[in-house]
């Protein structure tokens, strides 16, 4: 003996629009089919999947790696602070002074310049 | 800082001086070995001299004559005469080879791309030695766009490239099929690159503009080679309409502008009208949305409102719920809580998105996004944990200078000059 799948293929749209009346009709044509074959031995398993909204792709291979992205949303507007790079030094010094202070932790912060990147990954 | 011309014309040449390299040395280290020695020499000779009518042709020549320097000095024998006096005849056939490669890619850094993309190596491994060898980037840019530590992202490296070593014929380029099965890989890389532009502040800005002009160019190009893929449009799309934002997004002094506090008259219109017709066209040739098309639909939210008090936020919420249906990740979560926060208030997007604590502890935006919530949630002191992890993460010399206010500002005064 063989199993079949037998598959389902129809317009997503028209099937998920279906009234409850119109459903249950579907349902009623199908059923004495169902029963038959119940009868017989051979129905194994009928299933419905929902429609694809509720479902989730899942890509094949393995995982999607977790990468960063351009997001306006974290990058844009849920931003706790600014990052930016200053004139001089001292400027930097003194916005580390300012961190040390506010911070009750041991470690310690270091200032260094910021290197501009060049297209072969050489220092400036 | 300024930019040096002759740094220009190194960037420029890179991609086809590395591709000549590589086919000679069939070796990615001795490759990059050979380009930097080269770049050296450049540094040197062309300030007098001036710069190559070929600089790419100067800088092949110069790179293998390195690399047989280093050969021979090996073998402690006499270095190569100066390449100012070397005869470039043996370069006729290695620039037939090139000819008949460009044929069948428009361009140079596209097909070292597509190199990159060794079939042997898992996608996440291709993309990160691309950005490495192709796009420059140091390892610890890399390393933050996996979310991964530096060493970590090193080691991952290493193996690439011996991997990639390993295998026969490892840097040709692949057929026009194969080139169909790497495109996810590639516009990957893209996607990484153009976010490397965009992250950036305004005051690094001749470096990073050129990231995000040059991941738009290379984007352009390949949907001349695939014109029909959809989740291709949506990453141009994208693209576009976060770029057209570039000008309005850092103040004179560098500082971030916040999306509700830009001036919409400094949007670029036309990038963002491409940028919607881009996406349109995708969205209209049906099918399911894949990730990218999801968020440059996202970002088509924020170009179309005329002013930041006018945008769906309960769109951007549903795209972001499509968008964490597809493409499962807690940068996604993440993001989608700006838009909860404006739907729902902060605490439920704080309820959000604190239970990614585990995966995005070492991600900046994490603490920066808990930070702002808790602001506005009037939790003070775990606003200043969270801004000061933040900044730790914010990597060597980077400055807070809002920072610095905020946390000023949390604590009710500025405080005094200390002595030196």
């Amino acid at each position: 003996m063989q199993q079949y799948a037998i598959l389902c293929y129809d317009d997503e749209r028209v099937v998920g629009g279906w009234s409850e009346e119109e459903d249950a009709a579907v349902m009623a044509r199908l059923a004495p089919v169902h029963k038959d074959l119940a009868t017989a031995g051979q129905l194994a398993a009928a299933g419905r999947l929902e429609v694809s909204g509720a479902g989730r792709v899942v890509a094949k291979g393995a995982e999607a790696p977790v990468t960063d992205g351009p997001f306006a949303e974290t990058k844009e507007q849920l931003l706790g602070f600014y990052v930016v790079t200053v004139e001089a030094e001292s400027e930097a010094v003194e916005a580390a002074r300012a961190l040390a202070r506010a911070s009750t932790s041991s470690g310690h912060y270091e200032v260094r310049p910021l290197r501009l990147f060049r297209g072969d990954g050489g220092p400036p | 800082m300024t930019i040096d011309p002759f740094g220009r014309a190194l960037a420029e040449a890179r991609p086809r001086v590395l591709g000549a390299l590589l086919r000679a040395l069939r070796d990615l280290d001795a490759a990059e070995d050979a380009f930097q020695t080269a770049c050296l020499r450049a540094l040197r000779t062309w300030p007098e001299r001036g710069v190559p009518s070929d600089p790419a042709a100067w800088l092949i020549v110069a790179g293998r004559n390195a690399a047989v320097d280093a050969a021979r000095r090996l073998k402690r024998q006499e270095p190569l005469a100066d390449e100012a006096t070397l005869s470039d005849l043996e370069d006729a056939e290695a620039r037939a080879v090139e000819r008949l490669d460009d044929g069948r890619y428009p361009d140079d850094v596209l097909r070292l791309l597509f190199i990159c993309c060794h079939p042997g190596l898992p996608t996440a491994h291709q993309v990160a030695l691309a950005l490495r060898i192709v796009c420059g980037l140091p390892v610890p840019r890399i390393a933050r766009a996996f979310l991964v530590a530096d060493r970590a992202m090193e080691q991952r490296l290493t193996r690439a490239k011996a991997r990639i070593a390993a295998a026969d014929h490892p840097f040709g380029p692949p057929s026009p099929a194969e080139r169909a099965e790497r495109l996810q890989a590639v516009m990957a890389m893209l996607y990484l690159l153009f976010n490397e532009g965009y992250s950036a502040p305004e005051a690094l800005a001749p470096a990073r503009a050129g990231l995000c002009g040059e991941a738009l160019r290379l984007a352009l190009l390949l949907r001349r080679l695939f014109p029909q893929d959809g989740e291709l449009a949506g990453l141009h799309a994208l693209m576009l309409l976060h770029h057209a934002r570039g000008s309005a997004r850092f103040d004179a002094r560098g500082r971030v502008v916040l999306l509700e506090e830009q001036d919409r008259s400094r949007w670029d219109r036309g990038l963002i009208a491409r940028g919607l017709a881009v996406a349109a066209a995708a969205l209209r040739s049906g099918g399911p949305a894949g990730p990218y098309l999801l968020q440059a639909a996202i970002a088509a939210e924020h170009a179309c409102a005329p002013t930041a008090a006018d945008t769906d936020w309960p769109t951007v919420d549903r795209l972001y719920q499509a968008l964490e249906r597809v493409q499962p990740s807690p940068v996604v979560t993440l993001n989608r809580a700006a838009a909860v926060a404006k739907v729902a208030g902060p605490a439920a997007a704080l309820a959000l998105i604190e239970p990614l604590h585990g995966p995005l502890d070492g991600y900046l935006h994490f603490h920066g996004a808990r930070a702002a919530l808790l602001i506005d949630l009037g939790r003070r002191d775990e606003a200043r944990e969270a801004l000061l992890r933040a900044l730790e993460l914010a990597g060597p010399g980077a400055v807070a200078d809002y920072l610095r206010q905020r946390l000023d500002s949390l604590d009710g005064a500025r405080p005094a000059t200390p002595a030196h």
